[in-house]
């Protein structure tokens, strides 16, 4: 329990060490949480328009 | 950019063939990703050594350093693409910069906290406007700039044209903050990683830096090519509507 009171404590500089390593895994999380919500709803859109007829022939030709 | 590569470029801005170097790219920078972080942060927080003046306050720099360096890289892809985009009408170039972009603000972010939160405790400043604070505050705004202006159109199209002009205008910012610390008299520190005579840091702190920039670079490229399969399927579904009409 010492070793970890002295380990969080990081010399005395523990309220600006954690912080920045904190902020960083939030913004991390943040970044791929974001990705990939959206991206998933994408997906979904893209099935439920192909489901409903919109895409008679295929991806390749709806692009162009 | 040799001509010789233009072909290949080509080849991989067909959006099908993005899509399946995707999913053959995308196990390996995710496993990399996990690894190195993950190694990174041992070394980083438990296995590297307390600085001899600083203490533990240079834990920060392994969060601080390879933020600092993806929001340059980042921005410098980012021009590249922009200008791939206006000169050889590139498919996927502009929908790279608009993917990446969000990422660069977010490592900039990152760079400029967790280096407000080192500066506290060793210059006894949050925040001082030195050459490379202020030059790397000013590419903060000019991601948030970039951000702003591709949705500002009605035309996505349009939006991404302005966007890439706006990138390759603020690209000056680059060599302004890498050489800030020698231009100009700097509370910051000069570089001591890419130095003509190699990094002057002591490889006990090197080794935990070296992990945490690829975990951040692996990291940024997971996430960039999700983030450019999305910005096609959003192309994409946008085009159908369009075409049956629903806008």
């Amino acid at each position: 329990m010492d070793d970890l009171m002295t380990f969080l404590a990081m010399g005395g500089y523990g309220v600006y060490v954690w912080p920045a390593y904190g902020l960083t895994a939030l913004a991390f999380v943040g970044m791929l949480g974001w990705t990939v919500v959206t991206l998933k709803a994408r997906r979904r859109e893209e099935q439920g328009l192909a489901a409903a007829g919109r895409i008679r022939r295929g991806r390749r030709e709806a692009e162009s | 950019m040799t001509t010789a590569r233009i072909p290949l470029l080509h080849r991989y801005a067909n959006p099908a063939v993005f899509g399946r170097l995707a999913s053959q790219v995308l196990p390996w920078t995710t496993g990399a990703a996990i690894l190195l972080l993950a190694l990174g942060l041992y070394f980083a927080l438990f296995s590297s050594p307390p600085d001899y003046q600083q203490g533990n306050s240079v834990r920060i720099m392994y969060v601080h350093v390879p933020a600092a360096i993806m929001s340059e890289v980042v921005y410098g892809m980012m021009a590249a693409a922009a200008a791939a985009g206006i000169i050889w009408k590139h498919a996927l170039a502009d929908l790279f910069v608009k993917a990446a972009a969000p990422l660069g603000a977010a490592f900039t972010f990152i760079c400029l906290v967790a280096g407000s939160l080192w500066g506290k405790p060793m210059w006894g400043a949050w925040w001082v406007w030195d050459a490379r604070l202020t030059s790397e505050l000013i590419l903060f705004f000019l991601y948030l700039g970039y951000l702003a202006l591709v949705d500002a159109f009605d035309d996505p199209q349009r939006g991404l044209k302005a966007g890439a002009i706006l990138v390759l205008v603020g690209v000056v910012d680059l060599p302004i903050i890498k050489f800030s610390v020698d231009w100009w008299n700097t509370l910051h520190q000069p570089a001591s990683l890419m130095t003509m005579a190699g990094p002057k840091v002591d490889p006990s702190m090197l080794l935990p830096l070296i992990l945490m920039i690829g975990g951040f670079t692996a990291f940024f490229i997971t996430v960039v090519m999700l983030r450019l399969e999305s910005e096609l399927l959003a192309r994409r579904i946008r085009a159908w509507r369009t075409a049956a009409g629903d806008e």
